[in-house]
């Protein structure tokens, strides 16, 4: 199975609006949503059946029994989290927890034990035909790395002979986009033309580059400033990096998008673009020695 | 007065606001908190930048001294070590640095060393103090880097301060707000928009901090996350219109404020209705 990963650095670039034009366009068997922070792509892909949830389990949170507490101070100390506060009994802050278990360790009357936390819930929409894993991280919580790898183990393990999964991941450079970007074939980049997206592109191209990802370019909203779009262009080609085209603003993009349609389900300008950029993309994922 | 600026979605104006309104404020502070992908220096542009290098501590193992017990293999929970070929390896990139492995080991075989993730730099913009986190690329977490751009004393008695938050609703978001006197959530007109509005929403509640909305790229049209915050009683604290000249403008990364009057007028009532709400809530708060 050959595994395309939309991001973009920056947020609202449209990768969303993207990925589920590809979805539609290749009439794709498996796909994912690991944007857990701030998931979307459930609410334009059609799935009217209820999907399959399972409560996901992180890493576990201390919790001291009162009981046995003789407030030796030795958690607090302890604690690099700052997660132990004391106000006449001691407390663990779940938000700040990040269940290491030092506490417990150095808890000389064994009050303290992790408990598993749920943080998160997995869903699966599933057909005879398609796959769609997604997930939704819970409010604060620090797992979602882990949360993101759920998700793709989760679509793999539900489809055997999908030719191509697409994944749509989340904003940013770190630990949920790092964990999204592992063993997928290509990553698509959604730029966006101004100095900020062009900042962002920059970073998150860097991020895939330190883990070998072979990487192509996508602008979106190309048309909102042409010179930038240039400089995109030109920076692609410096750093020999192929470019799959351009997308211009279209505002019957968002008409579409809220009406829980993708962009080529009607007839639009973004939507004729995002065809041949799709094109292109498909080109680069199965060339020979791609991947 | 410290302001929180977050989303929940990315894209939706964030650092728009939170630039435009530390300008517009004048003596103020603005920290950016999205220490992934850093944006408001390059509207700010400032001058005078000192910095400092922001580390973690993370093992060192002193092979010598390790004699295979696996004792730190088996605390770990976040997999850092392994014993491989009569070898205890450190995979410095998952390290939590919680300290365990230090505590559990019965040899003294491991101490800590330094790993740098990033950097904090200060600068001016005119009167505003700017406050950047800047993140290496290839790092998975940021919280440090958070962390210490919001040490307190970097709160100045009299600054009103505007930090600019990352996307989402994680654990960097949360500790981006954890001390906020008030959270502006920005949100765009979209069904993306107002999903993801509604989860930051529930973010500021979970944290009880007072908050409003600013609606931003509004069009003439129906706005779903106007309807959103009539239907919970949200206050909308003002309304930006969706407007090409405003797109073009901040896409080369220039303060609206200083090229449009209309906008420093949207701004500045903007800044007054946000100050009069923190006035309001410290007030019930107080009594």
């Amino acid at each position: 199975m050959k595994q395309l990963l939309i991001l973009s650095g920056k947020g609202g670039t449209g990768k969303t609006t993207i990925a589920s034009a590809f979805i539609k366009l290749t009439d794709a068997k498996a796909y994912a949503d690991c944007d857990v922070d701030a998931p979307n792509l459930h609410l334009i892909m059609g799935w009217e059946a209820k999907p399959e949830k399972t409560d996901y389990y992180g890493l576990p949170i201390a919790e001291i029994n009162q009981e046995l507490c003789t407030q030796c101070d030795l958690c607090r100390e302890n604690c690099r989290f700052d997660a132990i506060s004391i106000n006449e009994k001691y407390k663990v802050d779940p938000f700040a927890c990040e269940g290491c278990g030092v506490c417990a360790y150095v808890c000389p009357v064994e009050a303290i034990t992790l408990k598993p936390a749920v943080s998160g819930e997995l869903m699966l929409y599933s057909d005879e035909e398609k796959v769609f894993s997604t997930a939704q991280l819970k409010m604060g919580s620090g797992t979602s790395g882990l949360l993101v790898t759920e998700v793709k183990k989760q679509m793999k393990s539900a489809t055997d002979d999908a030719e191509l999964a697409i994944i749509d991941g989340s904003p940013g450079i770190g630990c949920p986009v790092i964990a999204s970007l592992s063993g997928v074939d290509m990553v698509l980049i959604v730029a966006e033309p101004s100095i900020s997206g062009i900042s962002d592109m920059e970073r998150i191209i860097n991020t895939a580059a330190k883990f070998g990802t072979k990487t192509a370019v996508c602008i979106n909203k190309y048309d909102t400033n042409i010179a930038h779009t240039e400089k995109i262009e030109q920076f692609c080609e410096k750093q020999g990096l192929p470019f799959a085209g351009r997308i211009p603003f279209d505002s019957n993009a968002v008409k579409a998008i809220n009406n829980g349609q993708t962009t080529v389900d009607i007839d639009c300008t973004s939507g004729v673009a995002v065809k041949e950029v799709y094109h292109k993309t498909m080109n680069l994922l199965f060339e020979k020695g791609g991947g | 007065m410290r302001i929180a600026v977050l989303s929940g979605k990315g894209g939706t104006g964030k650092t728009l606001v939170s630039v435009n309104l530390a300008a517009v404020a004048g003596t103020s502070t603005y920290i950016d908190c999205d220490v992934e992908e850093p944006n408001g220096h390059l509207f700010f542009k400032p001058e005078g930048i000192s910095g400092k290098e922001i580390s973690v501590k993370i093992p060192k193992v002193d092979n010598e001294l390790c004699n295979g017990c696996r004792r730190c293999v088996d605390f770990c929970n976040f997999n850092t070590l392994a014993y491989i070929k009569d070898k205890l390896i450190v995979f410095d990139d998952v390290c939590h640095s919680c300290g365990g492995c230090i505590l559990v080991c019965p040899e003294k075989a491991l101490t800590e060393k330094e790993r740098v993730i990033g950097k904090v730099q200060k600068g001016f913009s005119g009167e505003v103090m700017v406050w950047t986190g800047i993140m290496n690329t290839g790092e998975a977490m940021g919280i440090p880097i958070i962390k210490k751009l919001l040490v307190k004393k970097q709160r100045e008695a009299n600054r009103p301060t505007f930090i600019d938050c990352p996307p989402g609703s994680a654990c960097i978001v949360m500790e981006s707000i954890k001390d906020a006197d008030y959270c502006i959530l920005v949100a765009e007109p979209t069904l993306f928009g107002v999903h993801n509005l509604n989860m930051v929403y529930e973010l500021v509640k979970l944290f009880n901090r007072p908050f409003g909305v600013v609606l931003n790229k509004c069009l003439e049209e129906e706005n779903p996350a106007e309807k959103f915050c009539l239907e919970k009683g949200i206050k909308i604290l003002g309304r930006i219109p969706f407007d090409k000249e405003l797109g073009t403008i901040n896409s080369n990364a220039e303060i609206i404020i200083n090229k449009s009057e209309k906008y420093r007028e949207l701004f500045s009532s903007l800044l007054k209705t946000v100050a009069k709400e923190v006035q309001c809530h410290e007030t019930t708060t107080d009594s």
